[in-house]
C-alpha cells in the first residue's frame, strides 16, 4: 500500500476550505449517510461546494464524497453542514439500529440474501 | 449499514474489501485531532501533531434503499479513535489475522469486546500449512462462541463466506438476546 497522503502537499488547504473551522457537529452526518443535492451549483460558490453538489446528484455517501474530493471525512462534514444549513442538500440517514444497538431481524435477512447473491 | 474489517498492516484488508465490493475499493482519510492523541499517552497532548489514518471501503447493494459499506480499518492501537468517529453503528466486524503475526490482533479483539461490537475472526491463509484453527483459537484466547474461519482474502467466494458467517453469528446472537 503506497498511498499518497491527501493532505501532504498543503496542510493549509484543509484550513482554507473550511474557513478555519476544525469541527463539525458529528451527530448530523454519519460516515455512510447519503447526501442528495437539492439544487445546481451557482456562480460564486466555493469550488468544493460545487463539486459536492455535482457528485450528490445521485445519492452519495459521505465517505464516497470524501474519497472523490480527496479531503478527510471530518473536513467534508464541515462543508456538508454549510450546504445543509442553506438547504442545498438533504441527508438520508443510514438504516438505524434499534435502541439496544441491534439491527432488526429483517435487516439481517436482507443482508444475508444480498451476500448470498454476490 | 457498515461492516468493518479490522487487522494489522498488510494482512489483506483491502484485498478482502476489493474481493466482494461492487465498486473498485476507494480510499480516504480521517484526521486525528490533537485532543485524541491523549488516548495513547496523555503526556503527548502538548505535541502539536495530527495523525492521519487512511482507510479503504467498498460497497454491496442490499436493496433499493440500503447499501452495505465495508471498511478496511487498521487495528493498531493508535488508530482506534476512528472507531468512534466513523464506525459507530456498524453491524459487526471481521478481525482478519495473519498467523505469522497473531499478536497484531490482540488489541483489536480486546477493543471489540470492550465496545460490545460482535465479530468473527478470519485467518487469511497466505500459504499452505500454518497452525490449525484450534491452535489459533487457543493463541488468541478466543471465547468458544466466537466464530473462527479460514479464508483467502483474494477469493470472492471465500470472503463472501466470512461475511455470511458474521451475519449468521449476528442473527444467532440477537435471537438469544431479543431487544
Amino acid at each position: 500500500m503506497s498511498r499518497r497522503p491527501i493532505d501532504r502537499e498543503s496542510p493549509d488547504r484543509l484550513y482554507t476550505v473550511t474557513g478555519g473551522r476544525t469541527r463539525a457537529d458529528e451527530t448530523v452526518f454519519d460516515s455512510v449517510s447519503l447526501i442528495v443535492s437539492e439544487c445546481d451549483p451557482v456562480p460564486g460558490m466555493q469550488s468544493e461546494h460545487v463539486k459536492i453538489l455535482q457528485i450528490a446528484r445521485r445519492p452519495t455517501a459521505v465517505v464516497e464524497i470524501s474519497a472523490e474530493l480527496r479531503l478527510p471525512v471530518s473536513v467534508v462534514k464541515i462543508l456538508l453542514r454549510d450546504l445543509l444549513d442553506t438547504g442545498r442538500i438533504t441527508v438520508r440517514h443510514p438504516t438505524a439500529l434499534a435502541d439496544a444497538g441491534q439491527p432488526a431481524p429483517e435487516i439481517l435477512r436482507q443482508v444475508l440474501v444480498a451476500l448470498n447473491n454476490l | 449499514m457498515k461492516i468493518v474489517i479490522v487487522g494489522g498492516f498488510g494482512v489483506g484488508k483491502t484485498t478482502m474489501v476489493g474481493a466482494v465490493s461492487e465498486i473498485r475499493p476507494l480510499s480516504t482519510e480521517e484526521v486525528m485531532t490533537e485532543a485524541s492523541v491523549g488516548i495513547d499517552d496523555p503526556s503527548r497532548v502538548r505535541d502539536k501533531t495530527t495523525t492521519t489514518v487512511a482507510f479503504d471501503f467498498g460497497r454491496i447493494t442490499v436493496s433499493d434503499s440500503s447499501v452495505l459499506y465495508l471498511f478496511g480499518a487498521p487495528g493498531q492501537e493508535r488508530f482506534w479513535f476512528v472507531w468512534d468517529q466513523l464506525f459507530a453503528g456498524s453491524l459487526g466486524a471481521v478481525v482478519l489475522v495473519d498467523t505469522r503475526r497473531l499478536e497484531d490482533s490482540f488489541y483489536s479483539i480486546d477493543r471489540l469486546e470492550h465496545h460490545n461490537m460482535p465479530f468473527v475472526v478470519a485467518v487469511n491463509r497466505f500459504s499452505e500449512g500454518g497452525p490449525s484453527l484450534d491452535a489459533v483459537r487457543t493463541a488468541l484466547d478466543l471465547s468458544p462462541g466466537i466464530p473462527l474461519v479460514d479464508c483467502d482474502a483474494r477469493e470472492r467466494q471465500s470472503c463472501k463466506h466470512v461475511l455470511i458467517t458474521l451475519v449468521e453469528h449476528l442473527t444467532r446472537l440477537y435471537e438469544r438476546t431479543p431487544v
